[in-house]
């Protein structure tokens, strides 16, 4: 496959960045998005120029680290994959291809394509968590019964890998899908019951306070999410802020 | 402990954006409902329902509460959008959103500001002319006594008062809608403020009718989109999102965002060309 690469290119955090062109030739359509930018640095550095720079950890589609706004969409055109999973038979020989970073004020592009998505970390720390004393005597979680419904939903929940396409694809960068995951996951289990109302206070405050937009229910982020990740954690997320805001 | 902002976070903004729109819904189909009367009912029924609109004490309150919403409806959808956009400084250079989304989700914003010019048109036009307007009509009758045709004014008792009598100075008209006594100074009887006639006059001008009933049926298309995605959008912002229920609300919301609009563009429609 013969290709045409439109790639941010941006020197670091401070410099402002441009789109440029890259043409790659002898893509295998069995490669995997990283695979194809792998073999376009390759060249960039055999001719002495500066890599792309590109978020990649596991390749396995499950550590949320890779990103890309490729084509308009947010680890590009396939459905429930990250980008390290899309392959390059999704396009066709002498298409065009932009690659931009996934864009939002709470994500400022680091270099090239990397952004810092540390504004997600932010959020956990002000309350994506249970306070368990694991001192010695922590009591084993199954022992407490749980109906099985909610458990599905709260792992259905707990599969948000925080890759942050949601708000890359959102028209309003905003992060309620990721939060309501959060906050879902938690809120569906009797040990995250306990902590669920300042949770949903502190980790909502906190994701306003990151800069990111507000939820206009387009459903963009649902159809995005490499995960399935449901809008009704949305749903439950407002429902647990507004019984928290009036108790 | 955690501090709640009920009315500064962005959930917040979300709640009264669907409560306002909401409460709107429903003062839209009441006012779809009178609407229909100029359409089924006659000069008399339609202006006897404007008058109770405008003097009732429940009414007068449900109508504040409706210029409040419309106001926080407009308000906040401006912050949402002015935030949102801050959200994200630098744009995409390429962007397939119709891949994810529909449009009328995407363009809520520009849809609700169509639908604020047009309600300060509409306001205009209709509203202030009832409420302020010195020039406002009284509905009359025109009744043959057998001695050819009289025009009487239509009383709010049920009564008739000759139009004659008005001419002759017999009656004074005072306050825009009391008769009164010329002699004694004594009011004698209400009247009806015609907006039936200023409706039908406003459709039907030989200059402006037609681009008046044009402009008012591109309205009820912009509105249309913007329930589309407002209705059902309203549900999830208050977080009842429950895969039992959500085809329901949906399905109505699709019903509602069609129908709604529809009958409402029917009435100008009507008026301009087939109606006398």
């Amino acid at each position: 496959m013969k290709l045409t690469l439109k790639i941010w290119r941006q020197k670091n955090a401070k410099e402002t960045g441009k789109i440029v062109e890259y043409p790659i030739d002898n893509v295998s359509p069995d490669m995997s998005f990283l695979e194809m930018l792998d073999v376009l640095n390759e060249g960039l550095i055999n001719k002495g120029d500066d890599p792309v720079a590109f978020d990649h950890d596991c390749r396995e589609g499950i550590c949320g680290m890779c990103s890309l706004f490729i084509n308009g969409e947010a680890h590009g055109p396939d459905r429930g994959v990250t980008t390290c999973q899309l392959h390059m038979r999704m396009f066709k020989d002498g298409d065009t291809i932009f690659i931009e970073p996934f864009r939002a004020k709470a994500f400022p592009v680091i270099k090239d394509l990397v952004v810092d998505r540390s504004s997600f970390d932010r959020i956990q720390h002000a309350g994506g968590f249970i306070s368990v004393n694991t001192s010695g005597n922590t009591i084993d979680a199954n022992t407490i019964p749980i109906n099985k419904h909610d458990a599905d939903r709260s792992f259905d929940a707990a599969t948000c890998i925080g890759c942050g396409a949601c708000v890359a694809t959102c028209k309003n960068s905003s992060a309620m899908l990721f939060v309501s995951a959060k906050v879902s996951q938690f809120a569906l289990l009797p040990q995250g019951k306990v902590e669920a109302a300042d949770r949903v206070l502190n980790m909502v405050n906190q994701m306003d306070a990151e800069g990111f937009g507000n939820c206009t229910n387009t459903g963009a982020c649902e159809v995005e999410c490499p995960k399935g990740i449901s809008l009704e954690n949305i749903a439950r997320m407002n429902r647990e802020y507004l019984v928290a805001s009036i108790k | 402990m955690a501090k709640s902002a009920i009315l500064k976070s962005s959930l917040a903004k979300k709640y009264w954006m669907a409560l306002t729109g909401l409460f709107l819904c429903l003062f839209l189909a009441g006012h779809l409902a009178g609407n229909l009367q100029l359409i089924f009912g006659n000069a008399l029924q339609f202006n006897q329902y404007a008058l109770f609109m405008t003097t009732n004490p429940a009414v007068k309150l449900l109508s504040y509460v409706t210029y409040i919403s419309i106001l926080f409806h407009a308000i906040d959808g401006i912050l949402l959008t002015v935030q949102n956009q801050r959200a994200r400084p630098i744009k995409y250079a390429k962007e397939n959103a119709s891949a994810n989304s529909a449009w009328a989700s995407r363009n809520m914003a520009v849809l609700g500001t169509l639908i604020l010019v047009f309600i300060v048109t509409h306001m205009v036009n209709f509203w202030a002319k009832m409420h302020f307007d010195a020039n406002m009509p009284l509905q009359t009758i025109m009744i043959d006594t057998g001695g050819g045709k009289q025009e009487l004014y239509l009383t709010t008792d049920g009564d008739y008062l000759p139009k004659v009598r008005v001419e002759q100075k017999l009656v004074t008209i005072k306050n825009r809608t009391e008769f009164y006594d010329t002699g004694a100074d004594v009011k004698i009887k209400d009247g009806y403020k015609d907006l039936h006639k200023i409706t039908f006059a406003f459709f039907q001008d030989a200059k402006y009718g037609l681009i008046a009933t044009i402009a008012y049926v591109i309205a009820m298309f912009v509105l249309a989109f913007h329930l589309l995605h407002g209705f059902a959008s309203a549900f999830q912002s208050l977080g009842a999102n429950n895969p039992k229920y959500n085809g329901l609300i949906r399905s109505f919301g699709k019903g509602f965002a069609i129908i709604v609009p529809l009958l409402f563009a029917i009435i100008p429609v009507y008026i301009h060309f087939f109606a006398k």
